[in-house]
């Protein structure tokens, strides 16, 4: 059985980041940082080309600095699997300002449209609840959505969010390759120096 | 089998801390290991540090990549093992160039028990530097505070990526009973 869902990636994106404030993003490599990217550059975005399974530990490390503020990890199912183990390492902490928000459409779609286990019926927002997660939601509908930015922006709790995207492949909005730069601005951005 | 516990740290494994305080070291993340054990229980004491366990090494490279943009400084605790899990993600500190330490102690290194740590162990070096790692060595206890400051002070002032091994010799033999 292969299971996906039906929001349109880029409108889900588009919700969360509505003004975004202090938010803080960083995204998981593929689809996801294209996703970020197409609705407009920021600053505040910290896009990762590789090192898949990642995105959570760096949103987990930034959210553990920058306790005032809201931080956003949005990746991909496939990106999400390969750090489960992540999501038990930020049980121990619980960073109430931290959201993980998955696009998830049950297949690795840079690669070929292959099923992903979410496809398969593993649902990740369960392994979130087991690791102590106080809010996990499987979000199916753009109420689900403007739901999940509330919660984001509020940081009243690390939060969990399986959004389910419909599978396909959209016109690629690249973001900058150049890594220290885009560490550069971000740190800038923040007030902080290079080195 | 039971490993027999070591009976007390000797002295260089209580000057780590110190020195990575002395860097305005924040974040000290880990897996553990016996020779890290004095680090990691001082850094539990200590307010002014968060200490994290982790699952698996290479969760440490992206939680202290996120702590540096937000403006703060960690290290990074491991045995040899588990270098080899973090290879792939070293790409992170090659492409950013965000200051990575990391600590490591040897096994399969000398007066190994266990052979299956020797395979891990023995390439341990090598493919740090394959992945553009600095290395240091150190296998004398007077050795070890010198190295770290070394190591730290290249990782901080340069945005480097910079591990001192932690000889098998310096942490002692792993005497195993049935």
């Amino acid at each position: 059985m292969t299971m996906t869902g039906s929001l349109d990636r880029r409108a889900v994106t588009a919700k969360l980041l509505e003004d975004r404030g202090d938010l803080l993003v960083v995204t998981g490599l593929g689809s996801p940082s294209y996703d970020v990217m197409a609705a407009g550059d920021h600053d505040l975005n910290y896009y990762l080309w590789a090192a898949m399974g990642s995105a959570a530990t760096v949103g987990f490390g930034l959210a553990m600095t920058q306790r005032e503020k809201p931080v956003l990890v949005l990746t991909g199912d496939g990106e999400m699997l390969m750090g489960l183990g992540a999501l038990a390492s930020i049980g121990q902490k619980l960073p109430p300002n931290l959201t993980i928000a998955v696009l998830d459409n049950g297949h690795y779609g840079e690669t070929g449209m292959q099923t992903s286990h979410t496809g398969r019926d593993i649902e990740l927002a369960r392994f979130a609840e087991a690791a102590n997660f106080p809010w996990t939601r499987v979000v199916t509908d753009m109420d689900g959505v403007a739901d999940l930015r509330a919660r984001m922006q509020s940081q009243s709790g690390t939060s969990f969010a399986a959004i389910k995207i419909a599978a396909e492949n959209l016109p690629r909005a690249l973001p900058p390759r150049d890594g220290v730069h885009v560490k550069n601005r971000f740190r800038a951005a923040l007030g902080l120096s290079t080195i | 089998m039971t490993a027999v516990p070591a009976e007390e740290a000797p002295s260089w494994q209580d000057e780590i801390l110190p020195i990575l305080k002395s860097f305005d070291v924040r974040h000290l993340v880990y897996v553990p290991d016996a020779g890290h054990a004095s680090a990691i229980r001082e850094a539990e004491k200590d307010n002014g540090i968060t200490s994290l366990a982790l699952t698996t090494e290479e969760e440490g490279i992206g939680y202290l990549s996120g702590a540096w943009l937000g403006g703060e400084r960690g290290a990074l605790l491991m045995q040899s093992s588990g270098v080899g899990n973090c290879l792939n993600t070293l790409a992170l500190q090659t492409m950013s160039r965000f200051p990575l330490l990391m600590l490591v102690t040897m096994r399969g290194d000398w007066a190994e028990f266990n052979p299956w740590q020797n395979p891990m162990g023995q390439a341990t070096e090598a493919a740090l530097k394959l992945m553009g790692v600095r290395t240091w060595r150190a296998d004398q206890p007077e050795e070890v505070a010198h190295l770290v400051h070394g190591a730290a002070t290249m990782a901080f002032n340069g945005d480097e990526a910079c591990a001192v091994l932690l000889g098998q010799s310096l942490i002692g033999e792993k005497k195993w009973v049935k």
